[in-house]
């Protein structure tokens, strides 16, 4: 019986029972739950099939389907979820991890749906354990942005709703599996799935959302939105060109947001867009191992990006800090913390021997063998760029640069152990490949050790690492004057770019304002009419409400006799 | 002693309003109250039981045969009804006790639960007579008793709320009177199994096509589908926090039965939507309701009031499905009744531990409430989210089939708008939740805790049920088919 039970039920019960519970139970409860759930996913023997299904809203759907793509996510995410909760164990509320696990359990009940109504229940749990995080960062930015990425995600939901009915409604099936874009109910389906996967132009409520959140809390939301996201993509519209358009503008769209950013958390988390864009590609290359790159890559992201997130969280909780300009010099008195991050970088990066290199390398070589020159080209480009942003930029400013003169310890043991754990799963996963390919859905060929990849990799490390250094003083806009040919991209560039921004924000601002100014006086209007005083809800004498039905009645008389 | 269940479910609560009055000392008019609606459950579950198979159960009042006698005839549909209704009451009144003892003066209490008793029985009545006077007679009853319970409320603008709803729903029973003299005046029978069969000579007649109008308005009234809803809000803003509970989860849906017997059964769908423009008509109604009142609803400053303006909205909803004249419109409008009863029940239940508590239900006395009173507000929050239709609550499932059936029509931007006033309901539904977790209670708020369990558990009764009636979907969701089937197929 245990057997069938849906793996993401003992997290969203362990949500249940965590406000219940004193303090000694519940960081028991919370490390021992994801490994159970581990022990579900692996330990039944189970690995191919539909479980069981069950009848709901006059559909027998099935709730627990075991495939290689969900399990290795829901493997993830289970990681994903001990690590977090070892993170938060002592700095969490008990209502952010009750919420966290809800998110998580939810979003593994959604890996392993069987059928797309199972996976839009879970889907819409997932929303509202994430905006229940978000609230958890307990500031009223945190409760703004909550309800932004709450309103988003609502979005989404309708969008991706209408799509599933109007699917189902045509194909009377309700079974997830691949899908052709090519009628309106499966472009919305895709519309919706891209929303949680943080496409241009809905992908602003990551960067917006995520970093109000605690800092244990942002290493949750770091792993599951955008993951599940993929991982539906990956089922379900495995070679859709469009997504290779779609993921190539993430790509870069994240490298220049993150470029720009201040704010370390908001770096990471223009970060997610950009490596969620490379899985992205990935599925739209569509071929056997461009699916396996994108599975093992989504794999290895949601490991250095929690690790990451929590390198930069340690930071955030320690210092109460979270722009580079305030911060640096850190890794004289955070030792730890400065070299999981340095760690967390290097696999962003791609780095040999770190689990990014492993799992990216697998998707540009894909694109290589499908011979698409253009996107392999803009591709590589977008490795050097992911390591200036991410690989150098986070662990350059906050622990070295200038000194700050902070000098704030490691963090709590527990923050300390959930950062060297996720830290040895990175170079473990580089050094040996081997397990996490043979989790891959697809048997795997590829060898990512070859004298051409690493090379190749270092080479363009090695320059991207050096263009970094060179430009420096761009990346931290120091205004010094001396008049030479240097000025002109010293000074003028960063001027022209200035202007050109000033420009923009003006326009925006322009744009924007209006749109407010617009928005507030429909709002105002709205309340006119529709205010406890308005003329659509005050009490009227009873003498005019019976003047209504009168006007009814003779509108259905004239309608009849008509 | 079964076979005459079908009398018993009416008369049992008939008698126990006089006994209430009789038997007048301290609990014992709620004890009486509380037998006899649990007793009308048992039977409802009963006839339920017995028409599932989807058999129609017909019984003679008194002995005297159809079509001169009156007929109770009960189909999936009815016994349906008269499980929602009997459900219902039988939930709240157990909240009633606590509740109105706080809210009515002590020397009322057994009018009210005889009123509240005489309500039971004209909504019983409603649903199981299959005699269209009869319909007339017991939608007096509920309503004389209905008027006399809301004027009970706390609040001194509960009697000129009474009144409006006594002018209006007088209007409403008289036009629905109008219209059976007329038919009767063409047919000759009151029967409505047989003017199913007489009628359908007679649709060119003027007669029977100005009969139709007088008794959809009249009915349209009593259900307050927009612009006919203006009697609504403030009946249930200041009525008795029981009463507003259990008429916003019954009465309406009474009337909204009555719509689909007269409808489908006696005028026959082929009338009512091939000869008489009726779905055209419904359609535009509901959409300007579901829109209109969910704005209005975003805008209101009293929680029950904004509840009461969401119920306005719900019911455009359930119309909705009836215009689509297809079975999944049709089964989502029925199950949508039920889900929307259990909801807004469990709502409305909320709305009473906090005017326990706090004495008032402005938006403003919610602030630190979710701190203040966590079970209740947890209530409240899982019962919203099944009123915004989220997945796991019974709202979901009726937004799902109102969805899908607008699909079958091709009627995509219905589907559309119906998910877009979703988003409505979630904006009203966040004010409060807003209100409660994130503002802090004033510094001199008097301490406030979570009512007694005597209020809970009724509360988190219906609100369980919220969550049940999401998941386990075969009570609610397949008898709601075999009645839309039933009744299309001309049952």
């Amino acid at each position: 019986m245990i057997s069938g039970l849906p793996p993401g039920l003992i997290l969203i019960a362990g949500a249940v029972a965590i406000p219940f519970v004193g303090p000694t139970i519940r960081k028991g409860l919370v490390l021992a739950l994801p490994v159970l759930t581990l022990a579900l996913i692996w330990g039944t023997g189970i690995d191919a099939g539909t479980v069981w299904s069950a009848p709901f809203m006059g559909y027998a759907v099935s709730p627990v389907r075991y495939a290689p793509t969900g399990m290795l996510f829901a493997t993830v995410f289970s990681i994903m979820a001990f690590g977090g909760a070892l993170f938060a164990l002592r700095s969490a509320r008990p209502s952010e991890m009750a919420a966290a696990f809800l998110y998580a359990g939810s979003a593994i009940g959604v890996v392993f749906a069987g059928d797309l109504i199972t996976l839009f229940v879970f889907w819409e749990i997932m929303a509202i354990g994430s905006t229940m995080v978000v609230w958890n960062g307990s500031s009223d930015a945190a409760r703004r942005a909550g309800l932004r990425y709450a309103l988003i995600h609502f979005f989404g939901g309708i969008v991706l709703m209408i799509g599933l009915i109007g699917h189902i409604e045509a194909t009377g099936s309700i079974t997830f599996d691949v899908m052709q874009a090519d009628a309106w109910p499966r472009w919305l389906i895709l519309a919706g799935f891209l929303i949680n996967a943080g496409a241009w132009p809905l992908s602003s409520w990551i960067p917006d959302a995520y970093p109000e959140a605690s800092p244990a809390g942002m290493v949750f939301l770091s792993a599951f939105t955008t993951k599940t996201a993929v991982f539906v993509l990956l089922v379900g519209f495995p070679g859709t060109q469009a997504l290779i358009y779609v993921g190539l503008f993430m790509i870069f769209y994240g490298i220049i947001y993150a470029l720009l950013e201040n704010d370390m958390r908001r770096i990471l988390a223009y970060s997610i867009v950009n490596q969620v864009g490379f899985m992205v590609v990935g599925i739209g290359i569509g071929t056997e191992m461009a699916l396996n790159g994108a599975a093992a890559h989504a794999f290895a992201h949601i490991i250095y990006k929690g690790l990451l997130l929590m390198s930069a969280g340690s930071v955030l909780y320690m210092t109460g800090k979270r722009k580079c300009s305030d911060l640096g010099g850190l890794f004289q008195s955070m030792p730890i913390t400065a070299t999981c991050g340095i760690i967390g970088a290097l696999a962003i990066s791609a780095f040999p021997l770190t689990s990014g290199f492993i799992s990216k390398s697998m998707i540009n070589q894909s694109a290589a063998d499908q011979h698409m020159m253009v996107v392999w080209l803009l591709l590589t480009a977008a490795s050097a760029g992911v390591f200036l942003h991410a690989g150098i930029k986070f662990p350059w400013f906050v622990f070295f640069q200038k000194d700050s003169g902070l000098r704030p310890p490691d963090p709590p043991w527990n923050m300390r152990a959930a950062m060297i754990f996720f830290a040895a799963l990175c170079l473990l996963i580089g050094v040996f490949p081997q397990p996490l390919y043979a989790l891959l859905p697809a048997p795997v060929a590829f060898v990512p050790y070859t004298g051409a990849h690493v090379v190749g990799q270092l080479q363009l490390l090695l320059f991207s690492g050096l263009a970094f250094f060179l430009l420096l003083p761009l990346m931290k806009r120091t205004l010094t004057v001396s008049l030479d040919v240097d000025w002109l991209y010293r000074r003028a560039a960063p001027a022209v770019i200035a202007w050109i921004a000033r420009d923009l924000r003006e326009l925006s601002d322009g744009v924007l304002g209006g749109t407010r100014a617009q928005v507030g006086s429909i709002i105002d209007s709205m309340a006119h009419y529709h205010g406890p005083a308005g003329l659509l809800a005050r009490t009227l004498p009873t003498g005019r409400t019976v003047f209504w039905v009168l006007v009814i009645l003779a509108a259905f008389l004239v309608f009849n006799f008509s | 002693m079964i076979a005459q269940f079908p009398a018993l479910q009416v008369v049992i609560p008939l008698l126990g309003a006089p006994l209430c009055i009789i038997l007048r000392r301290g609990a014992l008019p709620w004890l009486i109250a509380l037998l006899v609606s649990w007793a009308a459950l048992a039977m409802a579950a009963t006839l339920l039981s017995q028409v599932a198979d989807g058999e129609i159960i017909s019984y003679a009042l008194g002995g005297w045969l159809a079509p001169l006698g009156i007929e109770y005839r009960i189909d999936t549909l009815n016994a349906f009804m008269l499980l929602l209704v009997a459900g219902t009451s039988s939930a709240v009144l157990p909240f009633a006790y606590k509740s109105v003892a706080k809210e009515i003066p002590q020397d009322r209490h057994y009018l009210f639960y005889s009123g509240f008793l005489l309500m039971l029985t004209g909504l019983l009545g409603m649903a199981i007579t299959g005699d269209a006077f009869n319909v007339f007679v017991f939608i007096e009853i509920s309503s004389l008793s209905s008027y006399a319970m809301i004027a009970m409320g706390r609040d001194r603008r509960a009697l000129s709320a009474a009144f409006t709803y006594l002018v209006m729903g007088t209007v409403g029973a008289t036009f629905f009177l109008i219209g059976v003299g007329l038919i009767y005046a063409v047919t000759g029978t009151l029967n409505m199994a047989d003017l199913a069969e007489r009628l359908p000579p007679l649709y060119q007649s003027r007669t029977v096509l100005a009969a139709f109008a007088f008794i959809s308005v009249g009915i349209l009234l009593k259900l307050a589908l927009f612009p006919l809803h203006l009697w609504l809000p403030n009946a249930y803003t200041y009525a008795p926090s029981v009463v507003t509970a259990f008429l916003a989860a019954t009465a309406t849906k009474v009337a909204i039965y009555l719509l689909l017997r007269f409808g489908y059964t006696v005028f026959g769908a082929e009338f009512v939507f091939n000869i008489v423009p009726a779905s055209e008509v419904l359609l535009t109604l509901a959409l300007a309701g579901v829109i209109i009142a969910s704005f209005v609803a975003i805008f209101q400053s009293d929680v029950k009031r904004l509840l009461a303006y969401s119920s306005v909205a719900q019911i455009g909803y359930i119309i909705l499905g009836i215009s689509y004249a297809n079975v999944t419109g049709l089964t989502a409008s029925i199950v949508h009744i039920f889900n929307h009863a259990v909801t807004k029940g469990a709502l409305f239940l909320v709305m009473g531990c906090v005017a326990y508590a706090a004495g008032a239900c402005r938006l403003e006395s919610f602030a630190g409430l979710g701190k203040r009173m966590p079970l209740t507000m947890a209530a409240f929050v899982i019962a919203g989210l099944s009123l915004i239709g989220v997945p796991l609550t019974a709202g979901f499932i009726s937004k799902w089939y109102l969805v899908l059936g607008a699909m079958e029509k091709g009627w995509w931007p219905v589907a559309a708008v119906i998910l877009a006033t979703s988003l409505l309901a979630a904006v009203y539904v966040w004010r409060v939740v807003e209100i409660a977790y994130f503002r802090d209670a004033p510094a001199d708020a008097p301490p406030l805790s979570d009512p007694p369990l005597a209020l809970l558990v009724p509360t988190w009764v219906l609100t369980g049920a919220c969550v049940y009636f999401g998941i386990e979907t075969s009570l609610s969701l397949g008898f709601a088919e075999q009645a839309a089937i039933q009744l299309m197929g001309g049952g």
